[in-house]
């Protein structure tokens, strides 16, 4: 008799893990580090993809609530996935978008524009990869979102889906 | 970009081979005369060729660093350095998954070739629950994380840019944990074999013995290399941070241990059954359990970022089909236990080892609860919190103090019957002994805090013993003897370091001088010289001591040019007896330059005795095995 409670006992305390844990995978784990959470964004000093005259992000990030600073290339296939979310967010008044265009052709890069849409203020391009390097940038795409402040508020890694999108929306709507 | 589609049907292949062994290895369970057994051996083979030809392929993409390749575009860079892009094949998910899968097909293979003096239905099996986990990891390679995903239009650049991960250290890591991880499934597989069939005795202990001690010395070099990668590159000094990976590693070990000496008394004593079969269970389980963990980011860890939920979910599933799975055999097969009333005396080896399981047991559950307990609070209250070392320390150092008093005594005694008594005499002496010297020290250094000076007499008096029992049994019992005297020399090594590390923080210019203890740091000269994409600060350090020579100590600090992103790389000496470990960082609109200095006794010896601890277990695997004690 007591061998089965013990018995039961254990296989009860095993499924109450599993949910847990099962219920811990479902919760949103929007982890920042709060080393990225106090840095300022690096003030770079870029090219603009359509004039190529050098511009400085000081210049950029000026006169919005928030920015979000998206790095992506036309040979990025998530970048694609990802596209129409920008599109949607341009419509909203209270963030600025700002495209880096890593390691692209420009060719290819404005096909892809005129294709998709260009929900970019301003585009800057990054031939060498370098710029993103001292962003602290993963890979291709990647998202910035910074406050007034020009601090990093949230950093996207990968592309922008229908859940980060919902989160960027709150993010910025306080 | 043919090596994509052969990497992937290769591992296709795999599946098929894996599949048909599966299913003809249940019918032959039943009809004892099945053609299989002949060609078991060759259809293992061939599973095994074709992870090999798979992983071959991968490693061939990333060194050509074929972008087509979605996991080289993601892990790789033309500009890297042959042996990162090498390293970079098992430095990512898939990658490493393969890796896993590779490991596995081969210990099956080499299991079923070494186990020819097992009767057939257990090996059968055990070929059959390794089978299992080989479907699990296949399907999960080829649905949720392919390595050989293909991208079109082919980049001309891959992302893996980030300098920081390439590390020797960090490349070698993996796949010795992974080595240790894997073949803990072949000591799963066997026992639940085992206990199916009735087999678990002491013959069964003596073949899988070599097993559980081939696993136990990969994971403990395993923890051993993270630990020091984690010191020189993370390390403000520091080289274990309880963060939750490094808690995962140590779970298994920790039951893995457990695992040795119950094997041991199996072996000798046939006592333990149960024992043995739970903790080659939890041992398995807690390795793959850690790799949900670790992989689907449901811990907040500074190791664990990009991952991915649904792979999480997949993992997890599996996971819980393995110990619902192990737990049912268990509770089914449970009476087959070969039991046999032995009384066990008080003062015996077999108390000893049963105490030694409970201690073991104690230390992990600490460890599973500080480790999994954000996790449950997240999810039943929404709060996040995490779990740091006071916890940790509250917790097992108490405890540690009887253990390694209890360490000290139970390899001394004698298996079934001990006459105590004759050797109390020399026992009482040397604790005594220990605790002047630990008073001393304590006093001598000018540390008062009880427990501290308690623990210390604790870890001298295993040292002395384990020092003494290596010298007396000599080559009788050396691997044990070794493992323990590592052990020993770990614990005191890691205890002096924590009380005598010092250090000293200053601001300090050119030509400054501070005194710290009985030398002088002197602060000689600045220069700087240019590189690819920074610019480079060396300061140079002289430390002068009395009577001693003079050491120069040359810390840098890196100025990557564009933004100014600045980094500190910090210059460690190390010595017999102590490191030197000495930082810059450079103040802000001044000419001062921020100053951290630290001595850090017994560093070396902590690495040492990792290895110590490692050689033993490595002589057990290669020792001929020892008569029945019955």
């Amino acid at each position: 008799m007591k061998n089965r409670y013990y018995k039961y006992s254990i296989v009860i305390f095993l499924i109450f893990t599993f949910f847990i844990f099962y219920y811990g995978l479902k919760e949103k784990n929007i982890y920042t580090p709060d080393d990225i959470k106090t840095k300022k964004f690096p003030n770079l000093i870029l090219n603009d993809f359509y004039t190529n005259s050098e511009t400085s992000f000081d210049d950029i990030l000026i006169g919005s609530n928030y920015y979000l600073v998206n790095i992506w290339a036309s040979w990025c296939l998530p970048c694609r996935e990802e596209h129409p979310y920008l599109v949607q967010l341009k419509k909203n008044s209270s963030i600025k978008i700002i495209g880096i265009n890593y390691k692209d052709k420009r060719d290819n890069a404005l096909k892809f524009l005129d294709e998709y849409e260009n929900p970019y203020l301003i585009i800057l391009t990054d031939n060498n990869g370098m710029a993103s390097i001292e962003i602290g940038a993963y890979g291709v795409p990647e998202s910035f979102i910074l406050n007034k402040e020009k601090k990093i508020i949230k950093k996207i890694i990968g592309p922008i889906d229908k859940k980060k999108f919902n989160e960027i929306k709150e993010l910025i709507k306080k | 970009m043919i090596l994509n589609y052969l990497g992937n049907f290769a591992l296709l292949f795999c599946l098929i081979i894996s599949l048909v062994i599966f299913i003809t290895s249940i019918s032959s369970l039943n009809n004892k005369n099945f053609f299989l057994k002949k060609n078991l051996n060759e259809l293992l083979f061939f599973k095994f060729f074709f992870a090999v030809l798979s992983f071959s392929s991968l490693i061939i993409l990333f060194v050509i660093s074929e972008f087509s390749n979605e996991t080289v575009l993601n892990n790789s860079h033309i500009s890297k350095p042959l042996f990162y892009k090498i390293s970079g094949t098992w430095g990512n998910h898939e990658g490493s998954l393969l890796l896993w899968l590779l490991v596995l097909t081969f210990f099956a293979f080499f299991y079923y070739l070494n186990s020819k003096n097992r009767p057939i239905d257990e090996r059968l099996l055990t070929i059959l629950f390794q089978e299992v986990i080989i479907l699990g990891f296949l399907f999960f390679l080829l649905k949720a994380s392919n390595p050989f995903n293909i991208i079109y239009p082919v980049p001309k650049e891959g992302l893996g840019l980030n300098p920081i991960l390439q590390d020797p250290l960090l490349a070698i890591h993996p796949p010795v944990l992974y080595l240790g991880y894997v073949t803990t499934s072949i000591v799963f597989s066997s026992s639940l074999a085992g206990l199916i069939k009735g087999n678990i005795n002491n013959l069964w202990a003596k073949d899988i013995k070599k097993w559980v001690f081939i696993s136990w010395t990969f994971l403990t070099l395993g923890i051993l290399l993270g630990s020091i990668w984690a010191y020189y590159e993370l390390g403000w000094g520091g080289f274990w941070f309880w963060d939750p990976v490094e808690n995962i590693s140590l779970m298994p070990w920790l039951s893995l241990t457990a695992l040795v000496h119950c094997v041991l008394a199996l072996e000798k004593r046939s006592i333990l059954h149960s024992w043995t079969v739970i903790l080659s269970i939890i041992t398995f389980t807690l390795g793959i359990c850690g790799t949900f963990l670790v992989r689907s980011g449901i811990l907040n860890s500074v190791h664990t970022f990009a991952n991915d939920p649904e792979r999480g979910l997949y993992i997890l599933f599996f996971l819980f089909f393995l110990i619902f799975l192990s737990v049912f055999i268990y509770f089914i097969y449970e009476d087959k236990f070969e039991l046999n009333n032995k009384n066990l005396n008080l003062y015996t080896k077999e108390t000893s080892i049963i105490l030694n399981n409970w201690f073991v047991m104690y230390f992990l559950s600490v460890i599973l609860i500080g480790t999994v307990y954000p996790i449950f609070l997240e999810v039943l209250s929404n709060e996040k919190i995490s779990v740091g070392p006071p916890f940790f320390n509250k917790l097992i150092i108490p405890f540690l103090i009887p253990f390694l008093i209890f360490m000290s005594i139970g390899p001394n005694l004698k298996w079934i019957k001990n006459n105590y008594f004759s050797k109390k005499l020399k026992l009482i002496i040397i604790f005594i002994l220990s605790i002047i010297l630990s008073t001393l020290v304590s006093k001598f250094f000018g540390n008062t805090a009880l427990n501290i000076t308690i623990l210390l007499a604790a870890s001298f008096y295993l040292f002395i013993i384990t020092i003494k029992d290596l010298i007396k049994k000599g080559f009788k019992n050396y691997s044990q003897t070794i493992s323990h005297f590592g052990f020993s020399l770990l614990v005191l090594s890691i205890l002096l370091n924590s009380i005598f590390s010092n250090e000293i923080t200053s601001n300090m210019r050119v030509g400054d001088e501070i005194k710290f203890s009985d030398k002088i740091i002197k602060l000689e000269k600045l220069e700087n010289t240019t590189e690819a994409n920074f610019l480079k600060l060396i300061a140079y350090f002289k430390i002068e001591e009395k009577n001693k020579t003079e050491l120069v100590l040359e810390p840098e600090i890196r100025i990557y040019d564009k933004p100014e992103t600045i980094t500190s790389e910090a210059a460690i000496k190390t010595d017999i007896f102590k490191d030197r470990f000495l930082v810059i960082n450079l103040v802000k609109e001044n000419e001062y330059l921020n100053v951290r200095y630290q001595e850090k006794p017994f560093m070396l010896w902590i690495w040492i005795s990792a290895i110590i601890i490692s050689l033993g277990g490595i002589i057990n695997i290669f020792k001929k095995n020892e008569k029945q004690i019955l």
